[in-house]
This record gives structure tokens, C-alpha cells and sequence, in this order.
């Protein structure tokens, strides 16, 4: 219960922030545009891309209702991706959440991979946290786009149930909050199992920086 | 006259390598904003303004297969007026039969009237750090320089220009790709940041009125000339997307709903960045 009322503020104010930006858009009138249209826009517009960057043209459908709806979707349609989102998240083997926080804090720095001149693959690809949070004090260069993760697990008392839900959570960051601006670090293969677990351990574990 | 103004850009460019070197990145904006203040008082200090020089020489000197200058080109105003043309972009063109922004047209220009090869023109059309901006990206800051000081009032009362922006709109707000990042998952709020990197929010008018007019502009931390449509191809590299395309319809399109929401807001072309 008390994690529920933890993560709940940021998930109002985020929303708050969503519709403000909503708002603003809609002052603008504008005559629809054809989706499939937008497609065409968007393949010709890349045209060099190779093989296997082509199906990043081409939104799956948790992203596309995510963008018509303008990161609020109406109740039906987030509770379509929250169903979908959750069926997406694998658990893992051990049935534990936490791995090596250490290996975590680097995952969570690393900004590498996925771009066009990230391949051939030097090194593995990172999560990139701190582009969005704060999560340590020692890092002071951290972005402001998601809530900061400082004393993520002391706050929380170190609940199993907790370490469960930030694994979900980085996962897939829509199964809890639908069109989330998160990416779904498993269900997008961007990270593994293993490595999630890892940054699990970094916002968990009562030796991680986080928490100290 | 011109050798002067080359001293001290130099000089200037010598001043702001450390802001790159040294320390963190809020401090390099205090240092920029601190450079910006000086570019007020003495204008002439912007390395940027070596490459819209470099511009006015390339739009007209005879050049290409056809050996011809490009003060035949049309940017909207009839053929080889400059003053203020940019400030009217993006904007449909009959004879192409298509919106195009800036770099769109003098593209078209380049092709259609000295007679260069599209395809070599699209192929590397973005400097890498350190290097010089490309010719088209010269002529493109040269253009925009002489609209410095007009406010943009693109017209936008033709269908293809509403659409334009409409479309634009649509894919400011696409997700896509393994992040499923839009434009907007770093460009629709005010204040934030990525690492230390301030997000403006470019679907606001306010902010975009702030920062769309300084485009094309001196990028200090990669130290050449930055044009709106590299600005593009470097937030879809962030967005772990393919080559953006110059001139392609969707680049059009995003500038053209970029600039929609910054009318009325000043032009300081070349500006100064990061
Ligand atoms: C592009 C931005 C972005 C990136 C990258 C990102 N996040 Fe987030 N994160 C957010 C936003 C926005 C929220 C708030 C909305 C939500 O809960 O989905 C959030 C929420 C969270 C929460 C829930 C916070 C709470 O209040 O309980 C956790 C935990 C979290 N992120 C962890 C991570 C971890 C770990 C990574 C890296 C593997 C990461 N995030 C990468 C944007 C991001
Ligand atoms: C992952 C984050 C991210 C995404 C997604 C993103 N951008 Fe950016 N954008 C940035 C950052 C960071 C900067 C500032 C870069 C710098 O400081 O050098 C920036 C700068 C800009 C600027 C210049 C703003 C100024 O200060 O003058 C424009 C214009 C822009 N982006 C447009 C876009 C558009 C259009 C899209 C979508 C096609 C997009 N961005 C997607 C991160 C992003």
C-alpha cells in the first residue's frame, strides 16, 4: 500500500503535465491526416536504412493508439495496452529480482546502442537511465524526464513486492502506467533478463549507492 | 573588412573550446549565454558568419554541370531575392508542386538549375564534429542570415501549406522505434532535461518563438554550423531511427509544423548552441 501512494504523485503530475501538452495541440486546427499516408511520409523519408533498422519505421500497436491518443488514452484503450503490456513481461528462471547492482549502476550509465553508428556492436548496449533520472547522488549529470530514483528501495523498506515491480516496471514500463514515455527495456530486447535484474538490484538492494 | 571580421571569429572560436573542454555542461551554458551577450553588442563575432559568407560566394558564383550561379533560384520571392525569403518558409512552390523548407529549395536549385546530381547532394549532406558545414548548408546560412531580425510569418493559407503543418503535427507525436520515442517524448514539457541537455518545449509557441529563429547556428560542442534539417537527423540518431533524408516530405513536414508554432517569433540566423 505505501508503495502504491509512492508511485502514485509522479504518475498524477505526469499525467497533469500529458494534458496540459494535449491542450496546447489542440488549439491548432487541424484537418485529419491519413495514417497510411503518414506511413508512406515516413518509409520515404528513410530510405537509405538497412534491412534490419526497416521495421523501426513502422509503430507496433501499443505505440500507435499511445500517439493517436497523445500519450492520454481513453480508459478502454489503456486498459488494451496494460493487458497486452503485462502479457509481455517473462519472469525470470531463479524466480529472484535482484542480481549485481554494480553491473546495474554501469547499465544504467551506459548511453551505447541501437543508433546507426552503434554497429557493428562495440559493447552492450546500456539502459540509459540517467538520461531521464536521478538514481545516486555521486552522478550529478542525470535528466529530468522521469521521477528521480534516489533512496528508491530504503523508501519502500526493501519489499520483495516492491523488487517484483520495478522489475515489471523496467520490463515493460507500460504494463503499470499505459503510453508511459519509458522505454520497455525487456519486451523491446533492449536489455536482458539478467541485466535487468542487475539495475533491479541498484534501486534495491540496502548496499546499492541508492539507498545508502 | 572581411579579414577583420575572420580574425575575430577566429579568435572567438579559440575563446570557446575550453567552454567544450572544461567542466560541466551547466556551466558551458552559462559560458554560451555569456558569448551570446557579447555576439549582441558586436554581431560580427559568430564563427557562423564565415560560413553564410562562404554562402553568398557559393549562391553566386557559376557553379555546377550547367555552370550557373543560383541567382536564378526562386526561394518564394522571385528568382534571386534573398532579403527576407526565409522568414516566408516553408512554403509551396508551383513548379516543383510541394512544400519545401530552406534546404529543400536551395536543394532543388542546386539540381534543377546548376545541374547537380541529387542523389551526391543527399548522400553526406551533414558535416561530422570539427569539419566545416557542407556548400548547401553554407548557402542555407547565407539565406537565413538575411532574414535576420524579420519575425517568421510563413503564410500558410494554401491547402499543401496547411497540410503541411497538419502532417507535421501527426509525426512530432509518432512513436516509433526500439524506445518508442516521438519528438514529443523530449519536446512537449517545459523544463526538463536529458542528462544536462535542456529540452525546450517545441510545442509550445512561447518556447519555440525562443529557439526556432536561432537555426542555422554555430553548434560550439561540435564546432561547426548546425542547420534545422541536421538539428532533425540528429534527434531521429537519438531516437535510434535511421538516416533522415534531406528534403524528404517528413523533414519538410516537422519544419514546417516547428515553424507554425514559432510565428511571430524572431530570426537571429546564424545563432549560437551548445
Ligand atoms: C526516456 C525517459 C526514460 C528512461 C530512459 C527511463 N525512464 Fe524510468 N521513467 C520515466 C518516466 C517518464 C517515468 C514516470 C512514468 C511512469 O511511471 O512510467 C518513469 C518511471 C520509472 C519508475 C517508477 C518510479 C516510481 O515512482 O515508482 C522506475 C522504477 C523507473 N522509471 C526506472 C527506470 C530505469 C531503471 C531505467 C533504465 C533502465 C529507466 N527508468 C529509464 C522515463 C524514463
Ligand atoms: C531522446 C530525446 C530527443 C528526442 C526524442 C528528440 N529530440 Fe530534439 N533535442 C534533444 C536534445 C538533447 C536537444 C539539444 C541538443 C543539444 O543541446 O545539443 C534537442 C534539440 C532540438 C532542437 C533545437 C532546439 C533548440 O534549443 O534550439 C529542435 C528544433 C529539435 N530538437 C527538434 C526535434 C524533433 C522535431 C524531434 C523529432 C523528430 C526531436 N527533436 C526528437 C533531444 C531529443
Amino acid at each position: 500500500m505505501r508503495m502504491f501512494s509512492t508511485v502514485i504523485v509522479p504518475i498524477v503530475t505526469v499525467v497533469l503535465a500529458g494534458a496540459t501538452a494535449a491542450f496546447a495541440q489542440q488549439n491548432l486546427a487541424k484537418p485529419s491526416v491519413d495514417p497510411a499516408r503518414v506511413d508512406a511520409v515516413v518509409t520515404d523519408a528513410f530510405p537509405t536504412a538497412p534491412v534490419d533498422l526497416r521495421p523501426r519505421l513502422v509503430p507496433d500497436e501499443t505505440m500507435s493508439s499511445c500517439s493517436a491518443n497523445r500519450n492520454s488514452p481513453p480508459k478502454s484503450i489503456a486498459e488494451a495496452i496494460q493487458k497486452r503490456e503485462r502479457a509481455a513481461i517473462h519472469y525470470p528462471a531463479d524466480g529472484k529480482f535482484l542480481g549485481d547492482w554494480k553491473n546495474g549502476e554501469k547499465l544504467a550509465q551506459s548511453g551505447y546502442g541501437l543508433r546507426f553508428t552503434d554497429y557493428p556492436p562495440r559493447q552492450e548496449i546500456g539502459g540509459n537511465c540517467y538520461a531521464c533520472h536521478q538514481i545516486t547522488d555521486q552522478e550529478v549529470s542525470y535528466g529530468t524526464l522521469g521521477p528521480s530514483l534516489l533512496g528508491y528501495g530504503k523508501l519502500r523498506d526493501f519489499k520483495q513486492a516492491v523488487a517484483k515491480a520495478v522489475y515489471e516496471k523496467i520490463y515493460d514500463s507500460h504494463a503499470a502506467f499505459p503510453c508511459s514515455t519509458m522505454p520497455r527495456f525487456g519486451a523491446s530486447k533492449i536489455l536482458t533478463v539478467d541485466q535487468i535484474k542487475d539495475i533491479v538490484a541498484l534501486l534495491m538492494s540496502p548496499e546499492s549507492p541508492v539507498n545508502k | 573588412m572581411r579579414l577583420r571580421r575572420t580574425l575575430i571569429a577566429a579568435a572567438c572560436v579559440a575563446v570557446a573550446i575550453p567552454f567544450i573542454a572544461t567542466a560541466q555542461d551547466a556551466d558551458t551554458e552559462k559560458g554560451i549565454e555569456k558569448y551570446r551577450q557579447m555576439l549582441r553588442k558586436d554581431p560580427w563575432t559568430n564563427p557562423g558568419l564565415l560560413d553564410a559568407d562562404r554562402g553568398e560566394i557559393l549562391w553566386k558564383t557559376p557553379r555546377g554541370p550547367k555552370n550557373v550561379s543560383l541567382e536564378q533560384c526562386d526561394l518564394g520571392k522571385g528568382p534571386g531575392k534573398v532579403d527576407g525569403a526565409f522568414a516566408e518558409l516553408p512554403r509551396y512552390f508551383a513548379d516543383a508542386d510541394r512544400v519545401m523548407d530552406l534546404e529543400t529549395r536551395i536543394l532543388w536549385c542546386m539540381e534543377k538549375l546548376q545541374g547537380f546530381n541529387r542523389a551526391d547532394l543527399v548522400k553526406r549532406p551533414h558535416p561530422g564534429g570539427g569539419q566545416p558545414i557542407k556548400e548547401l548548408g553554407a548557402i542555407a546560412t547565407y539565406v537565413a542570415s538575411k532574414s535576420s531580425g524579420l519575425k517568421f510569418a510563413a503564410k500558410a493559407e494554401l491547402p499543401k501549406e496547411k497540410d503541411a503543418i497538419a502532417l507535421g503535427e501527426v509525426l512530432f507525436n509518432r512513436r516509433s522505434g526500439p524506445f518508442d520515442f516521438a519528438c514529443s517524448t523530449c519536446h512537449a514539457s517545459s523544463g526538463l532535461r536529458i542528462r544536462l541537455q535542456g529540452l525546450p518545449f517545441l510545442a509550445d509557441p512561447k518556447e519555440a518563438r525562443e529557439v526556432v529563429g536561432q537555426w542555422p547556428a554555430y553548434r560550439v560542442s561540435s564546432a561547426h554550423v548546425m542547420t534545422m534539417q541536421h538539428r532533425l537527423y540528429d534527434c531521429f540518431w537519438q531516437m535510434r531511427m535511421p538516416e533522415l533524408q534531406l528534403g524528404s516530405e517528413l523533414s519538410v513536414a516537422l519544419i514546417a509544423y516547428l515553424v507554425k508554432m514559432a510565428e511571430g517569433g524572431e530570426i537571429s540566423a546564424p545563432g549560437l548552441k551548445r
